[in-house]
């Protein structure tokens, strides 16, 4: 019982990091119907920017809030340099523009930095356990969960509540109609880059003092991840990351928990396939859309 | 209608889709306080003038004046801050947002808080039934009053030039009669209409002048009551 409890609670760190970056993934989508495969290396990004400032004695808190907002505004640059021109002649041209800037992020990063594997400073993130009902409990779960929880209900708010959020959710539904309203699409494609780009760079720092790690490569399996969890969830539905992205976590942790760990990430795929093969849009996704 | 200032004024505008040469040379002008109409068969270039002028599609020459000022190279999203919205064809409205939302929508362009309260008020005015789904996802609503839900949007934008793109367009009879008398009190109270419609009867009964597209042509113009009357109008539109 204690095991199936510690297992789930890892399960849920894990698939909230995956959930973070499935957002983005997802909203991207919605509004411009493009994998964005460079989203998984924008995490790697993100964490390096934070381990730069932890580096330079910066707390938690400023090292992710830069992290953060470099990454939006490095989104806002690689939709603008790789993919607004391309976008309109043909997805697939976007696809490989996307597959450029993925391995473009991660070689140059290698190549100023170096493949070595980093980590946090000692003192960046000072873990602590705790117990309860017998379950260990780390500082470290604490974190993830909380910041997860917290941008996720500022992205609602904003999603929800305010005039920028209903133009995303209108040009996500029909474009051009959103044009005629007077929304500047190609804006609000931008914003909607600043912020998921925003979201990878948190996932970023998370999951490099999660799992301790930073390098170059560490975007590709967590990006694959998201994107499994947000096709999981229904590809273009942000609920629909979130639950697939804690859905995947707690599967993977469950199955390495109990002796399967050799197996975590071919049963992440054989869920995906599943999946699109029981409920193809994805467990909230929304079919063909309604246009009339 | 006598002399009027043009509103807006289409010169030999020319719209191609890829090979497709869709607007051959348009002229065209819309007086203030107009209702004119567009009228003709399926692809002959109707849709193609209120997206040209909507700047959704781009011109490959000519010009676009509106209140005296060439709008041909304006993009779509400042074109509405003009004063010029368009109720597209199929009605367009955002399936998955709320009937308010759709409204809201409609006025994303202005900051007039109060403005926005007054208008969305007479919208609701207008059309009682939007009123009683305000807070009911948009894509729920019957074919009709969907329409009325595109129409309140775009009055949202406080337009000077409506632009209506085949508003009959899946009606039943009585639904159709209804919005065109919205569309005749629409622009009683100030606001200049360019209909588009397949339904010519319609269309001419309420529309001060008229003209007859053609494959990408304009092949006759002038008052909507001389024309109902001509011939071959009647032959190829008004079924005999």
């Amino acid at each position: 019982m204690h095991d199936l409890l510690q297992q789930l609670l890892n399960g849920l760190s894990q698939g909230s990091i995956y959930a973070l970056i499935a957002v983005g993934y997802t909203m991207i989508y919605g509004i411009i119907q493009l994998i964005n495969f460079a989203h998984g290396d924008v995490i790697m990004v993100g964490a390096y920017v934070a381990l730069g400032c932890a580096l330079m004695g910066l707390g938690l808190i400023p090292s992710l809030a830069i992290a953060m907002l470099s990454c939006a505004i490095l989104g806002v640059i690689i939709e603008r340099v790789a993919y607004r021109r391309v976008r309109p002649v043909s997805r697939l041209a976007a696809l490989t523009s996307a597959i450029g800037v993925s391995l473009f992020l991660e070689y140059i990063m290698m190549y100023f930095l170096g493949a070595d594997i980093r980590t946090y400073p000692a003192g960046f993130f000072p873990e602590r356990t705790y117990s309860i009902f017998g379950v260990t409990i780390n500082n470290k779960d604490l974190l993830v969960l909380g910041t997860t929880l917290v941008l996720v209900i500022i992205l609602q708010y904003i999603i929800y509540r305010t005039r920028t959020g209903k133009a995303m959710r209108a040009v996500s539904f029909d474009g051009q109609a959103a044009q005629l309203m007077g929304v500047n699409v190609n804006s609000t494609v931008a914003i909607t880059f600043f912020i998921g780009s925003a979201l990878a760079a948190a996932a970023g720092l998370l999951y490099g003092i999660y799992f301790n790690t930073v390098q170059p490569l560490m975007g590709l399996m967590p990006g694959l991840k998201a994107f499994i969890a947000a096709v999981l969830g229904g590809i273009g539905s942000i609920p629909g990351a979130m639950l697939g992205g804690i859905l995947l976590g707690m599967t993977e942790s469950l199955v390495a928990g109990f002796g399967g760990s050799m197996y975590r990430d071919a049963v992440a795929f054989i869920i995906l396939i599943l999946v699109l093969l029981i409920r193809p849009t994805g467990l909230l996704g929304k079919g063909v859309q309604e246009k009339v | 209608m006598g002399r009027v200032e043009p509103l807006l004024n289409l010169e030999d505008v020319n719209v191609h889709y890829g090979a497709i040469w869709a607007l051959k040379g348009i002229n065209l002008t819309v007086g203030e306080g107009e209702i004119v109409s567009l009228i003709g068969a399926n692809g002959a270039g109707k849709s193609t003038t209120l997206r040209a002028i909507s700047g959704i599609v781009k011109t490959s020459s000519g010009r676009i004046m509106y209140q005296g000022e060439d709008i041909t190279k304006t993009p779509a999203h400042d074109i509405v801050k003009k004063g010029i919205a368009q109720v597209p064809e199929g009605r367009r409205i955002f399936a998955n947002l709320t009937v308010m939302e759709n409204l809201e929508l409609g006025a994303y362009i202005r900051k007039d808080t109060k403005g926005i309260k007054q208008d969305m008020e007479s919208v609701l005015d207008r059309f009682p039934r939007l009123r009683e789904r305000i807070g009911q996802i948009a894509g729920t609503l019957s074919g009709g009053e969907q329409q009325m839900l595109a129409i309140g949007r775009a009055l949202m934008t406080r337009p000077k030039l409506m632009l209506l793109d085949e508003p009959s367009m899946g009606l039943a009879p009585l639904l159709v009669k209804e919005i065109f008398s919205i569309i005749q009190e629409i622009n009683k109270d100030g606001t200049t209409i360019l209909l588009v419609e397949q339904n010519a009867r319609m269309a001419l009964q309420i529309a001060h002048r008229a003209y007859v597209l053609e494959t990408g042509r304009i092949v006759l113009e002038g008052s909507a009551q001389e024309l109902a009357k001509q011939e071959d109008v009647k032959k190829a539109y008004l079924g005999g």
